[in-house]
């Protein structure tokens, strides 16, 4: 009889959240942070090729000057696309809602998050949100660029602007959801002796981040309501000619959208710490100036969306206090920087792929911070604004630094995840064509924009050609970088060696519990007795 | 102003360059003396790192606020017009330029101009928000429907530049491109004064305003009590509610489309909309009146 019991007992411990229970049913109902966690990188994933093929024919119909590849018509509705799907069903919940929501609950040593049936719902909403806008495409796109720009949204453009519309309104609330149920968790559900110093720093970048998910998603869900009072029903809010004011869409739509490239950045900083440390064995540099550097991001990031509009028309001295605080949001970043910097330095070093990700990342972040202290400029805004210039920058930082952190993360993670190890090999050679592909891609476009070559142009004067086709060029491999980790990563929930509990033989919470973790994480609640990144001489040379 | 412009950016540009190398160079010479397995020396000083955090939170502050003060100096000059600027109104519609002298001429999508003397700009926009973009010049300058902005400059090398619309509107946005023709003020003047004669905006404008009635009640013999225009343009405008507004572009638009809703002080609101009745071409040609009648005149009544 007590045998019995004992091989019951075995049996439980080996059960993890993936085999814990099986049929489509135990996913779309599951409430498990980990499962959620997996269907949101699935749907990210679908999300992510779909914006990337818009980008692909974008890229085409630039090579060359004169319009050949596809209509006007078409290249705008493609350039939509790519911006409403990578930025509202792509960037915005990658780290968060994939990584952080498999990991959050883990690191902080929970069961679960603190409302396991919202954070389904949260994933719900999104792909709702999601089929509007795919229904938005087939029901022949949307022309007006992802900002909806007033009065020609709502009252000029010919195409399905308030299927799109809806979806971002509906898909506003999955944001809301997971950044509500994070500030919640890490309030309340952290482990015994888990105090707020002793979070790791990828925690603080997901409280960050949910701060302004909470507090600037609900700016764009209004903004988007109006949009389709306006359209709809005429009542006039930003047509001029109704006695509304295009410019006030230009406010509330930039109140949410400058802090939600924030909500794109902070999480990457938070796993790029999170990996430097691990690869460095060493404790992250400055550890309090990080997490308080990533409260400082969030915070002066809602005070800066005037500078998107330098030359919208608004008043000379309130774009002069938007330049200044602009200026004053790179002292974080660079703070970051210096700090991982200063971890590697006296570290011991290996460059397994998720560090040559992050080591990217630093680097392309680099550049991307540099020249939004050009943007910041008032007197360089005013030329470069609206150009290719501008298209380079964000690109840098949206896609040179929170894809790249994504990848790292999803490397560094895919053992916890999945159980499996990737391979190395494929690993490394992904991230280094990531890394030139991507460089080579958005480089010369910094060039044609101080050229002055505007964004949105469908044909062009031929002078910008020589570096338009560089730019082709590198989209082209770009694209390559991005498809093999798919494949890789599929193959290897097969073909990969099964990994033990730690790896990496990394510091943190979720390296304690089994590969892929229990159903609730933890067989007993973990006490926690030391700082994060506790790195020492014993515990490299294991 | 572009020389201007570029210094700001060239000094950028070497900053960044000297950030971005330096901590390249830390990161690869980390990466190598810090590999795994090498002999490198790892004791570390028991400092806290406070010293460092500060200086490199101090440094960079005054750095980027130094930057932030000279392009804000740039960009108030950039902003400023000069007084002896002469006058060019843009009309912005999908997807051309219309672009008026003051002499009356009309040009589609190129703009003719002079070398060396400024130029101002007072544009407004159809139907939706256009931008006026000339590379060369380093301006750029949103165009809004029911509105009026402007921008300015002064051309210092003869040539021929490219103008873009550099707001997204619509279908044929990289359509709506043009040139602006910086040209030798003799040749300027000869280009303007080829072919027919046209009536100059002004006095086009003052036809419309006995056309649409405004002398009627806006002139010296009127029965009807208005406030004169002689010299208001330009100046202080004391309102009904206690207000002082500056009779600008913004405040005869919305005189004339608007009228009840700044009343001047001392005067009924009994003026009519004339919304509908005028189109932006033809409110572009009263202002011009309007602003010809003398800015340095001033009739009481």
């Amino acid at each position: 009889m007590s045998a019995t019991i004992e091989e019951v007992e075995t049996q439980r411990t080996e059960e993890n959240y993936l085999t814990a229970d099986y049929g489509i049913w135990s996913w779309f109902f599951t409430t498990d942070h980990k499962r959620i966690g997996i269907m949101y990188m699935i749907s990210i994933t679908f999300f992510f090729f779909l914006g990337g093929a818009a980008a692909t024919l974008m890229r085409l119909e630039l090579m060359t000057p004169g319009g050949d590849v596809v209509q006007a018509e078409t290249y705008n509705k493609l350039f939509t696309l790519h911006g409403v799907m990578m930025i509202f069903f792509f960037l915005v919940p990658s780290i968060p809602a994939v990584l952080g929501n498999f990991l959050l609950p883990i690191m902080i040593g929970a069961r679960d998050l603190a409302f396991p049936k919202i954070n389904l719902a949260s994933w719900y909403f999104y792909m709702v949100g999601g089929l509007f806008t795919v229904w938005a495409i087939l029901a022949g796109g949307v022309d007006t660029g992802w900002t909806f720009y007033t009065p020609y949204s709502t009252m000029f453009s010919n195409t399905s602007v308030i299927l799109a519309v809806v979806g971002v309104f509906i898909n506003g609330f999955s944001s809301i959801f997971t950044g509500l149920n994070f500030l919640v968790t890490v309030h309340k559900m952290r482990a015994p002796g888990m105090t707020w110093f002793r979070l790791p720093l990828f925690v603080w970048a997901m409280y960050a981040t949910s701060i302004i998910l909470v507090l600037a998603t609900p700016v764009i869900a209004v903004a988007m309501f109006l949009i389709i009072l306006e359209r709809s029903f005429g009542v006039g809010i930003f047509n001029p000619k109704l006695g509304g004011d295009p410019i006030l869409f230009q406010h509330l739509f930039w109140f949410y959208s400058h802090p939600v490239v924030y909500v794109m950045i902070l999480p990457g900083m938070g796993v790029v710490s999170e990996i430097v440390a691990c690869f460095a064995r060493r404790a992250v540099f400055g550890y309090k100036f990080m997490a308080y550097a990533l409260l400082a991001i969030a915070v002066i990031g809602f005070l800066v969306w005037g500078h998107h509009m330098f030359v919208s028309g608004q008043s000379m001295y309130g774009s002069m206090v938007f330049s200044m605080l602009s200026f004053l949001v790179a002292i974080p970043s660079a703070i970051k920087i210096f700090n991982w910097t200063a971890t590697i330095h006296k570290g011991s070093l290996s460059f397994d792929t998720p560090m040559l990700y992050a080591l990217g990342f630093i680097g392309l972040f680099t550049i991307g911070g540099l020249t939004g202290l050009m943007l910041a400029s008032l007197a360089i805004d005013v030329h470069v604004h609206d150009t290719y210039f501008v298209v380079a920058h964000f690109h840098y930082i949206m896609v040179g630094s929170a894809v790249m952190a994504y990848l790292g993360g999803l490397h560094f993670w895919w053992p916890k995840m999945t159980g499996r190890m990737y391979p190395e090999i494929w690993g490394k050679l992904s991230a280094l064509v990531v890394f030139v592909g991507f460089n080579l891609t958005f480089f010369p476009q910094f060039v044609l924009g101080y050229l002055g070559m505007p964004r949105r142009y469908y044909e062009y004067p031929a002078e910008f050609q020589v570096l338009n086709v560089m730019s082709t060029a590198g989209a082209s491999i770009l694209a390559v970088g991005y498809v093999l980790p798919l494949i890789y990563l599929v193959l290897s929930l097969w073909l990969g060696p099964k990994v033990g509990s730690n790896p990496w033989n990394a510091t943190g919470l979720e390296w304690q519990t089994s590969s892929p973790p229990p159903k609730h994480n933890f067989d007993v609640t973990p006490v926690v007795k030391e700082p994060p990144y506790a790195y020492s001489e014993e515990r490299n040379l294991t | 102003m572009a020389g201007r412009v570029d210094a700001i950016f060239l000094a950028l540009i070497a900053f960044s360059l000297f950030f971005t190398f330096a901590i390249c160079f830390l990161i690869i010479y980390f990466a190598v003396k810090y590999r795994r397995g090498s002999k490198a020396d790892r004791t570390t000083t028991a400092h806290s790192g406070a010293l460092m955090e500060f200086l490199w939170v101090f440094i960079p502050f005054v750095i980027v606020m130094g930057l932030f003060v000279w392009a804000t100096i740039v960009y108030y000059h950039q902003y400023r017009a000069p007084d002896d600027a002469f006058e060019i109104y843009v009309l912005g519609r999908q997807w051309m330029w219309e672009l008026k002298h003051p002499e009356g001429k009309k040009e589609i999508n190129e703009l003719h101009v002079p070398l060396g003397r400024a130029v101002r700009l007072t544009m407004t926009s159809q139907d939706v928000i256009h931008s006026f973009y000339v590379p060369a010049f380093r301006i750029k300058q949103d165009v809004l429907p029911e509105r009026y902005t402007s921008v300015w400059f002064r051309p210092t090398k003869t040539g021929t530049y490219h103008l873009f619309c550099a707001e997204y509107c619509g279908t044929r946005h990289s359509g709506m491109i043009g040139s602006v023709i910086v040209m030798d003020p003799v040749d300027y003047e000869s280009w303007l004064a080829n072919g027919l004669e046209p009536e100059s905006m002004a006095a086009s404008g003052a036809k419309l305003f006995r056309t649409l009635g405004c002398s009627g009640c806006h002139d010296v013999n009127s029965t009807v009590r208005a406030p004169l225009l002689d010299g208001v343009y330009g100046h202080p405008v004391p309102l009904e509610t206690g207000q002082i507004v500056t009779a600008d572009e913004r405040y005869v638009r919305d005189s004339i489309l608007l009228p009840k809703s700044q009343v001047v002080a001392g005067f009924k609101p009994v003026m009519p909309t004339f919304q509908g009745r005028i189109d932006e071409d033809e409110l572009l040609k009263v202002i011009a009146y309007i602003k010809s009648l003398g800015k340095n005149v001033r009739v009481e009544r």
